[in-house]
Protein backbone atom coordinates (compact mmCIF):
# COMPACT_ATOMS: atom_id res chain seq x y z
CA UNK A 1 0.00 0.00 0.00
CA UNK A 2 1.42 3.34 -1.41
CA UNK A 3 0.21 6.48 1.29
CA UNK A 4 1.34 10.33 -0.04
CA UNK A 5 0.35 13.38 1.63
CA UNK A 6 2.40 15.95 0.75
CA UNK A 7 3.00 19.27 -0.20
CA UNK A 8 6.18 20.99 -2.07
CA UNK A 9 7.18 24.06 -3.45
CA UNK A 10 8.42 24.46 -6.95
CA UNK A 11 8.60 28.06 -8.02
CA UNK A 12 5.51 29.77 -8.84
CA UNK A 13 4.43 25.94 -8.78
CA UNK A 14 2.96 24.57 -5.88
CA UNK A 15 1.87 20.76 -5.10
CA UNK A 16 -0.55 19.49 -2.57
CA UNK A 17 -1.17 16.12 -3.00
CA UNK A 18 -2.78 13.27 -0.62
CA UNK A 19 -3.92 10.04 -1.90
CA UNK A 20 -3.63 6.37 -0.55
CA UNK A 21 -3.70 3.94 -3.29
CA UNK A 22 -4.18 0.09 -2.87
CA UNK A 23 -4.92 -1.15 -6.39
CA UNK A 24 -2.63 -3.35 -8.57
CA UNK A 25 -1.71 0.00 -10.83
CA UNK A 26 -2.62 3.20 -9.45
CA UNK A 27 -2.64 5.49 -12.98
CA UNK A 28 -1.86 8.78 -12.33
CA UNK A 29 -3.59 11.53 -14.70
CA UNK A 30 -3.42 14.72 -15.78
CA UNK A 31 -1.98 17.48 -18.43
CA UNK A 32 1.30 18.52 -19.07
CA UNK A 33 2.39 20.41 -16.02
CA UNK A 34 -0.12 19.20 -13.30
CA UNK A 35 2.72 18.02 -11.25
CA UNK A 36 2.59 14.45 -12.01
CA UNK A 37 6.24 14.22 -12.62
CA UNK A 38 7.03 16.18 -9.41
CA UNK A 39 5.00 13.85 -7.23
CA UNK A 40 6.89 10.19 -8.49
CA UNK A 41 9.86 12.29 -8.14
CA UNK A 42 8.91 12.43 -4.26
CA UNK A 43 7.95 9.05 -4.82
CA UNK A 44 11.42 8.24 -5.93
CA UNK A 45 12.89 10.03 -3.41
CA UNK A 46 14.42 12.35 -5.82
CA UNK A 47 12.83 15.35 -5.12
CA UNK A 48 12.49 15.70 -0.69
CA UNK A 49 8.63 16.91 0.44
CA UNK A 50 8.85 20.25 2.01
CA UNK A 51 6.05 18.81 3.89
CA UNK A 52 4.25 15.73 4.84
CA UNK A 53 4.90 12.10 4.28
CA UNK A 54 5.50 9.07 1.97
CA UNK A 55 5.25 5.39 3.41
CA UNK A 56 4.98 2.57 1.30
CA UNK A 57 3.66 -0.98 2.84
CA UNK A 58 4.83 -0.10 6.75
CA UNK A 59 7.49 1.70 6.04
CA UNK A 60 8.05 5.58 6.16
CA UNK A 61 10.06 6.57 3.58
CA UNK A 62 9.38 10.35 3.81
CA UNK A 63 8.59 12.08 6.99
CA UNK A 64 9.38 15.78 7.15
CA UNK A 65 8.00 16.32 10.76
CA UNK A 66 10.41 13.42 12.00
CA UNK A 67 13.42 14.18 9.53
CA UNK A 68 13.00 10.78 8.07
CA UNK A 69 13.92 10.77 4.22
CA UNK A 70 14.96 7.45 2.60
CA UNK A 71 17.61 8.39 -0.25
CA UNK A 72 16.47 6.61 -3.57
CA UNK A 73 19.08 3.92 -3.89
CA UNK A 74 17.46 2.60 -0.28
CA UNK A 75 13.86 2.72 -1.16
CA UNK A 76 13.69 -0.38 -3.68
CA UNK A 77 11.50 1.41 -6.13
CA UNK A 78 12.11 1.24 -9.50
CA UNK A 79 11.64 3.82 -12.11
CA UNK A 80 10.80 3.49 -15.57
CA UNK A 81 11.81 7.47 -17.15
CA UNK A 82 9.80 8.62 -20.07
CA UNK A 83 13.46 9.46 -21.86
CA UNK A 84 14.95 5.62 -21.23
CA UNK A 85 17.74 6.78 -19.51
CA UNK A 86 20.00 3.66 -19.85
CA UNK A 87 23.32 3.60 -19.28
CA UNK A 88 25.23 4.55 -23.12
CA UNK A 89 28.32 2.76 -21.76
CA UNK A 90 26.99 -0.25 -20.96
CA UNK A 91 25.52 -2.75 -23.34
CA UNK A 92 22.12 -4.02 -23.38
CA UNK A 93 23.21 -7.12 -20.73
CA UNK A 94 25.03 -4.73 -18.35
CA UNK A 95 22.31 -2.44 -18.12
CA UNK A 96 19.98 -5.20 -17.43
CA UNK A 97 21.99 -6.28 -14.98
CA UNK A 98 23.13 -2.97 -13.15
CA UNK A 99 20.75 -3.10 -10.63
CA UNK A 100 21.50 -6.83 -9.59
CA UNK A 101 25.08 -5.68 -9.19
CA UNK A 102 23.98 -2.31 -7.44
CA UNK A 103 21.73 -4.01 -4.59
CA UNK A 104 24.79 -6.71 -4.56
CA UNK A 105 22.68 -9.95 -4.92
CA UNK A 106 23.09 -13.21 -6.86
CA UNK A 107 22.68 -13.65 -10.15
CA UNK A 108 19.35 -15.12 -11.57
CA UNK A 109 19.68 -16.57 -14.51
CA UNK A 110 16.01 -18.11 -14.78
CA UNK A 111 14.50 -14.47 -13.87
CA UNK A 112 16.73 -12.86 -16.41
CA UNK A 113 15.30 -15.33 -18.74
CA UNK A 114 11.98 -14.54 -17.92
CA UNK A 115 12.05 -11.30 -18.04
CA UNK A 116 13.72 -11.01 -21.33
CA UNK A 117 11.65 -12.94 -22.74
CA UNK A 118 8.64 -10.98 -21.66
CA UNK A 119 9.91 -8.12 -22.76
CA UNK A 120 11.09 -9.96 -26.10
CA UNK A 121 14.36 -7.99 -25.71
CA UNK A 122 16.72 -11.38 -25.91
CA UNK A 123 18.12 -10.69 -29.42
CA UNK A 124 19.25 -7.17 -28.37
CA UNK A 125 21.75 -8.32 -25.07
CA UNK A 126 25.03 -7.65 -26.70
CA UNK A 127 24.08 -4.07 -28.15
CA UNK A 128 24.51 -0.64 -26.76
CA UNK A 129 21.38 1.92 -26.34
CA UNK A 130 22.88 3.87 -28.95
CA UNK A 131 22.04 1.13 -31.88
CA UNK A 132 18.33 0.96 -30.09
CA UNK A 133 15.10 2.20 -31.57
CA UNK A 134 13.05 4.14 -29.29
CA UNK A 135 11.02 1.40 -28.38
CA UNK A 136 13.35 -1.29 -28.04
CA UNK A 137 15.09 1.07 -25.30
CA UNK A 138 11.58 1.74 -23.39
CA UNK A 139 11.10 -2.43 -23.35
CA UNK A 140 14.98 -2.42 -21.99
CA UNK A 141 14.59 0.12 -19.36
CA UNK A 142 11.26 -1.54 -17.95
CA UNK A 143 13.44 -4.99 -18.22
CA UNK A 144 16.19 -2.71 -16.21
CA UNK A 145 13.79 -1.42 -13.36
CA UNK A 146 11.94 -4.75 -13.26
CA UNK A 147 15.05 -7.07 -12.41
CA UNK A 148 16.36 -4.87 -9.34
CA UNK A 149 13.22 -6.24 -7.69
CA UNK A 150 11.45 -3.40 -6.92
CA UNK A 151 8.55 -3.23 -4.19
CA UNK A 152 6.90 -0.54 -6.83
CA UNK A 153 7.46 0.20 -10.23
CA UNK A 154 6.97 3.49 -10.95
CA UNK A 155 6.79 4.61 -15.05
CA UNK A 156 6.96 8.00 -15.95
CA UNK A 157 4.44 8.22 -19.28
CA UNK A 158 7.13 5.67 -21.02
CA UNK A 159 4.88 5.91 -23.92
CA UNK A 160 5.54 9.34 -24.13
CA UNK A 161 8.03 9.66 -26.54
CA UNK A 162 6.74 6.86 -29.03
CA UNK A 163 4.52 7.35 -32.12
CA UNK A 164 1.39 5.83 -32.31
CA UNK A 165 3.02 2.83 -33.69
CA UNK A 166 5.69 2.37 -31.38
CA UNK A 167 3.03 2.49 -28.37
CA UNK A 168 0.88 0.19 -29.65
CA UNK A 169 4.09 -2.08 -29.84
CA UNK A 170 4.45 -1.68 -26.09
CA UNK A 171 0.98 -1.67 -24.56
CA UNK A 172 0.96 -5.15 -24.70
CA UNK A 173 4.28 -5.49 -22.95
CA UNK A 174 2.61 -2.96 -20.01
CA UNK A 175 -0.38 -5.11 -19.81
CA UNK A 176 1.69 -8.63 -19.47
CA UNK A 177 3.57 -6.40 -16.57
CA UNK A 178 0.74 -5.47 -14.95
CA UNK A 179 -0.20 -9.24 -14.31
CA UNK A 180 2.99 -9.39 -12.75
CA UNK A 181 2.06 -9.03 -9.76
CA UNK A 182 4.22 -6.04 -8.82
CA UNK A 183 2.39 -2.52 -7.50
CA UNK A 184 2.99 -0.26 -10.13
CA UNK A 185 2.13 3.99 -10.30
CA UNK A 186 1.07 4.66 -13.95
CA UNK A 187 1.60 8.48 -14.99
CA UNK A 188 -0.14 9.26 -18.39
CA UNK A 189 -2.06 12.47 -20.22
CA UNK A 190 -3.68 10.06 -21.74
CA UNK A 191 -6.87 8.28 -20.60
CA UNK A 192 -7.37 5.74 -23.06
CA UNK A 193 -3.97 4.42 -21.87
CA UNK A 194 -5.16 4.57 -18.42
CA UNK A 195 -8.11 2.33 -19.55
CA UNK A 196 -6.28 -0.38 -20.91
CA UNK A 197 -4.08 -0.86 -17.52
CA UNK A 198 -4.79 1.16 -14.40
CA UNK A 199 -7.21 -0.02 -11.40
CA UNK A 200 -7.49 3.01 -9.73
CA UNK A 201 -6.84 6.55 -10.99
CA UNK A 202 -5.64 10.07 -9.03
CA UNK A 203 -6.30 12.87 -11.03
CA UNK A 204 -3.95 15.64 -10.57
CA UNK A 205 -4.98 19.25 -11.91
CA UNK A 206 -2.72 22.48 -11.46
CA UNK A 207 -1.16 20.47 -8.17
CA UNK A 208 -4.49 19.33 -6.33
CA UNK A 209 -5.84 15.57 -6.14
CA UNK A 210 -9.42 16.65 -8.16
CA UNK A 211 -10.74 12.89 -8.37
CA UNK A 212 -9.49 9.72 -6.67
CA UNK A 213 -11.44 6.34 -7.60
CA UNK A 214 -11.74 3.58 -10.09
CA UNK A 215 -10.87 3.77 -14.04
CA UNK A 216 -14.42 5.70 -14.14
CA UNK A 217 -13.52 8.52 -13.18
CA UNK A 218 -11.75 8.86 -16.52
CA UNK A 219 -14.86 9.64 -18.06
CA UNK B 1 76.00 12.63 -34.69
CA UNK B 2 72.96 12.03 -32.57
CA UNK B 3 74.46 10.13 -29.87
CA UNK B 4 73.00 11.16 -26.69
CA UNK B 5 75.63 10.85 -23.40
CA UNK B 6 74.80 8.78 -20.13
CA UNK B 7 74.37 12.34 -18.51
CA UNK B 8 72.04 13.24 -21.34
CA UNK B 9 70.14 10.15 -21.22
CA UNK B 10 69.64 10.63 -17.06
CA UNK B 11 68.10 13.78 -17.47
CA UNK B 12 65.54 12.40 -19.72
CA UNK B 13 64.87 9.14 -17.74
CA UNK B 14 64.93 11.62 -14.67
CA UNK B 15 61.73 13.88 -16.27
CA UNK B 16 60.15 11.18 -17.84
CA UNK B 17 59.90 9.75 -13.70
CA UNK B 18 59.47 12.94 -12.07
CA UNK B 19 56.68 13.44 -14.80
CA UNK B 20 55.01 10.21 -14.44
CA UNK B 21 54.74 10.31 -10.91
CA UNK B 22 53.76 13.65 -10.64
CA UNK B 23 51.02 12.93 -13.08
CA UNK B 24 50.21 9.27 -11.15
CA UNK B 25 49.87 10.92 -7.56
CA UNK B 26 47.92 14.06 -8.67
CA UNK B 27 45.55 12.25 -10.59
CA UNK B 28 43.47 10.45 -7.94
CA UNK B 29 43.66 14.15 -6.24
CA UNK B 30 42.57 15.97 -9.20
CA UNK B 31 39.94 13.37 -9.72
CA UNK B 32 38.40 14.41 -6.17
CA UNK B 33 38.36 18.03 -6.58
CA UNK B 34 37.20 18.07 -10.00
CA UNK B 35 34.15 16.11 -8.89
CA UNK B 36 33.28 18.45 -5.80
CA UNK B 37 34.15 21.41 -8.01
CA UNK B 38 31.75 20.58 -10.70
CA UNK B 39 28.61 18.43 -8.09
CA UNK B 40 28.97 20.37 -4.84
CA UNK B 41 28.26 23.77 -3.40
CA UNK B 42 30.06 24.33 -0.45
CA UNK B 43 31.11 27.10 1.66
CA UNK B 44 34.67 28.68 0.20
CA UNK B 45 34.04 26.78 -3.05
CA UNK B 46 35.06 30.16 -5.25
CA UNK B 47 38.25 30.41 -2.86
CA UNK B 48 39.40 26.98 -3.22
CA UNK B 49 38.97 26.98 -7.34
CA UNK B 50 41.27 30.01 -7.03
CA UNK B 51 43.58 28.04 -4.92
CA UNK B 52 43.59 24.96 -7.56
CA UNK B 53 44.54 27.87 -10.64
CA UNK B 54 46.52 29.83 -8.38
CA UNK B 55 50.23 28.13 -9.86
CA UNK B 56 48.71 28.78 -13.48
CA UNK B 57 48.84 32.93 -13.02
CA UNK B 58 52.06 32.73 -10.42
CA UNK B 59 55.26 33.20 -11.63
CA UNK B 60 56.74 29.81 -11.73
CA UNK B 61 59.54 30.95 -9.29
CA UNK B 62 56.98 32.11 -6.38
CA UNK B 63 55.26 28.70 -6.63
CA UNK B 64 59.15 27.23 -6.10
CA UNK B 65 60.01 29.42 -3.40
CA UNK B 66 56.76 29.08 -1.47
CA UNK B 67 57.16 25.37 -1.69
CA UNK B 68 60.59 25.89 0.00
CA UNK B 69 58.94 27.80 2.55
CA UNK B 70 56.49 25.08 3.14
CA UNK B 71 57.94 21.89 2.10
CA UNK B 72 62.36 22.48 2.68
CA UNK B 73 63.79 21.12 5.55
CA UNK B 74 62.64 23.71 7.60
CA UNK B 75 59.45 24.35 6.69
CA UNK B 76 56.25 23.64 8.08
CA UNK B 77 55.23 20.13 6.15
CA UNK B 78 58.74 19.60 5.39
CA UNK B 79 60.13 19.48 8.97
CA UNK B 80 57.07 17.61 10.30
CA UNK B 81 57.35 15.14 6.97
CA UNK B 82 60.87 14.17 7.44
CA UNK B 83 61.00 14.19 11.54
CA UNK B 84 57.82 11.54 11.51
CA UNK B 85 57.47 10.00 7.96
CA UNK B 86 61.23 10.31 6.57
CA UNK B 87 60.00 11.93 3.45
CA UNK B 88 62.34 14.37 2.13
CA UNK B 89 61.38 16.50 -0.58
CA UNK B 90 64.03 19.46 -0.67
CA UNK B 91 66.81 19.12 -3.21
CA UNK B 92 65.54 15.52 -3.83
CA UNK B 93 64.22 14.31 -6.98
CA UNK B 94 60.65 13.77 -4.89
CA UNK B 95 60.70 17.36 -4.70
CA UNK B 96 60.92 17.87 -8.22
CA UNK B 97 57.68 15.69 -8.63
CA UNK B 98 56.14 17.82 -6.15
CA UNK B 99 57.15 20.64 -7.86
CA UNK B 100 56.04 19.58 -11.48
CA UNK B 101 52.71 17.98 -9.40
CA UNK B 102 51.62 21.18 -8.16
CA UNK B 103 52.38 23.06 -11.52
CA UNK B 104 50.63 21.20 -13.61
CA UNK B 105 47.53 20.34 -11.54
CA UNK B 106 45.38 23.56 -12.80
CA UNK B 107 45.36 21.47 -15.89
CA UNK B 108 45.03 18.25 -14.81
CA UNK B 109 41.50 19.51 -12.81
CA UNK B 110 40.31 21.47 -15.40
CA UNK B 111 39.75 19.17 -18.17
CA UNK B 112 38.16 16.37 -15.99
CA UNK B 113 35.97 18.86 -13.86
CA UNK B 114 34.33 20.20 -17.55
CA UNK B 115 33.84 16.14 -18.26
CA UNK B 116 32.05 15.52 -15.25
CA UNK B 117 30.07 18.77 -15.96
CA UNK B 118 28.44 17.24 -18.95
CA UNK B 119 28.33 13.92 -17.93
CA UNK B 120 24.13 13.75 -17.66
CA UNK B 121 22.82 14.11 -14.00
CA UNK B 122 19.30 12.51 -14.98
CA UNK B 123 21.54 9.32 -15.64
CA UNK B 124 22.91 9.59 -12.56
CA UNK B 125 19.79 9.75 -10.53
CA UNK B 126 18.29 6.38 -12.90
CA UNK B 127 21.46 4.38 -11.56
CA UNK B 128 20.21 5.56 -7.95
CA UNK B 129 17.02 4.45 -7.69
CA UNK B 130 18.48 0.99 -9.39
CA UNK B 131 19.92 0.83 -5.79
CA UNK B 132 23.31 2.43 -7.04
CA UNK B 133 25.03 4.04 -3.49
CA UNK B 134 26.50 7.99 -4.57
CA UNK B 135 29.86 6.08 -4.25
CA UNK B 136 28.62 3.49 -6.60
CA UNK B 137 27.02 6.21 -9.01
CA UNK B 138 30.69 7.76 -8.97
CA UNK B 139 32.41 4.42 -10.12
CA UNK B 140 30.27 3.19 -12.53
CA UNK B 141 28.47 5.91 -14.27
CA UNK B 142 29.92 9.35 -13.46
CA UNK B 143 33.84 8.17 -13.50
CA UNK B 144 33.56 6.11 -16.63
CA UNK B 145 31.38 8.74 -18.79
CA UNK B 146 33.92 11.09 -17.87
CA UNK B 147 37.36 9.09 -18.52
CA UNK B 148 37.72 10.79 -22.18
CA UNK B 149 38.33 14.10 -20.12
CA UNK B 150 40.25 12.26 -17.27
CA UNK B 151 42.65 11.26 -20.28
CA UNK B 152 43.36 14.27 -21.05
CA UNK B 153 43.88 16.03 -18.04
CA UNK B 154 46.66 13.19 -17.50
CA UNK B 155 48.24 14.27 -20.75
CA UNK B 156 47.86 17.83 -20.40
CA UNK B 157 49.33 17.30 -16.59
CA UNK B 158 51.93 15.35 -17.82
CA UNK B 159 53.17 17.81 -21.08
CA UNK B 160 52.90 20.05 -18.28
CA UNK B 161 55.10 18.36 -15.65
CA UNK B 162 57.87 17.29 -17.99
CA UNK B 163 58.24 20.75 -19.72
CA UNK B 164 58.13 22.31 -15.91
CA UNK B 165 61.34 24.93 -15.43
CA UNK B 166 60.81 27.85 -12.99
CA UNK B 167 59.68 26.03 -9.78
CA UNK B 168 61.51 23.33 -9.81
CA UNK B 169 64.82 24.96 -10.26
CA UNK B 170 63.78 27.67 -7.23
CA UNK B 171 62.74 24.62 -5.17
CA UNK B 172 64.92 21.70 -5.51
CA UNK B 173 67.33 23.58 -7.37
CA UNK B 174 69.93 21.56 -10.75
CA UNK B 175 71.61 18.41 -9.25
CA UNK B 176 72.93 16.58 -12.04
CA UNK B 177 71.32 12.53 -11.33
CA UNK B 178 68.86 14.11 -8.54
CA UNK B 179 67.28 17.05 -9.68
CA UNK B 180 68.57 18.15 -13.02
CA UNK B 181 65.41 17.71 -15.46
CA UNK B 182 65.91 18.00 -19.66
CA UNK B 183 64.82 21.66 -18.96
CA UNK B 184 66.86 22.46 -16.20
CA UNK B 185 69.69 20.42 -18.49
CA UNK B 186 68.87 22.57 -21.37
CA UNK B 187 69.11 25.48 -19.45
CA UNK B 188 72.77 24.45 -17.51
CA UNK B 189 73.85 23.31 -21.31
CA UNK B 190 73.48 26.37 -23.16
CA UNK B 191 75.27 28.55 -20.46
CA UNK B 192 78.46 26.34 -21.16
CA UNK B 193 80.20 27.34 -24.02
CA UNK B 194 80.36 23.87 -25.91
CA UNK B 195 77.05 22.94 -24.95
CA UNK B 196 75.27 23.97 -28.00
CA UNK B 197 75.36 20.29 -29.47
CA UNK B 198 73.75 18.40 -26.32
CA UNK B 199 71.28 21.22 -25.30
CA UNK B 200 70.14 20.76 -29.49
CA UNK B 201 69.93 16.91 -28.03
CA UNK B 202 67.97 17.45 -25.49
CA UNK B 203 65.72 19.74 -27.68
CA UNK B 204 64.82 17.24 -30.47
CA UNK B 205 64.36 14.67 -27.40
CA UNK B 206 61.38 17.27 -25.90
CA UNK B 207 59.42 17.57 -28.99
CA UNK B 208 59.67 13.99 -29.32
CA UNK B 209 58.19 13.50 -25.61
CA UNK B 210 55.71 15.99 -26.46
CA UNK B 211 54.09 14.98 -30.05
CA UNK B 212 53.97 11.67 -28.83
CA UNK B 213 51.82 12.89 -25.36
CA UNK B 214 49.90 14.61 -27.91
CA UNK B 215 49.41 12.30 -29.96
CA UNK B 216 48.55 9.43 -27.10
CA UNK B 217 45.88 12.14 -25.75
CA UNK B 218 44.11 12.28 -29.31
CA UNK B 219 43.96 8.58 -30.23
CA UNK B 220 42.96 7.66 -26.40
CA UNK B 221 39.98 10.02 -26.46
CA UNK B 222 39.17 8.78 -29.65
CA UNK B 223 39.05 5.35 -28.57
CA UNK B 224 37.46 6.41 -25.24
CA UNK B 225 34.35 8.53 -27.04
CA UNK B 226 34.29 5.11 -29.18
CA UNK B 227 33.92 2.42 -26.21
CA UNK B 228 31.25 5.18 -24.37
CA UNK B 229 29.13 5.05 -27.49
CA UNK B 230 29.69 2.19 -29.06
CA UNK B 231 29.73 3.49 -32.43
Amino acid sequence: MLRVDVTKQLGEFSLEASFESQGRVTGLFGASGAGKTSLINMIAGLLRPDRGIIALDDEMLDDTSAGVHVPPHRRRIGYVFQDARLLPHLDVRQNLDYGRRMNRLAADPAQFTRITDLLDIGHLLDRRPGKLSGGERQRVALGRALLSKPRLLLLDEPLGSLDEGRKEEILPYLVRLRDEGIPMVYVSHDAAELRQLATQIVMLKRGRVTALGGVKVLT
Amino acid sequence: MFEISPAEWTAILLSLRVAIIATLVATPFGIALAWLLARREFWGKSVLDALVHLPLVLPPVVTGYLLLLTFGRRGLVGAWLADNLGIVFAFRWTGAALACGIMSFPLLVRPIRLSIEVVDRRLEQAAGTLGAAPWQVFATVTLPLALPGVLAGMVLGFAKAIGEFGATITFVSNIPGETQTISSAIYSLIQTPDGDAAAGRLVVVSTVIAMGALMASEWFARRATKRLHGN
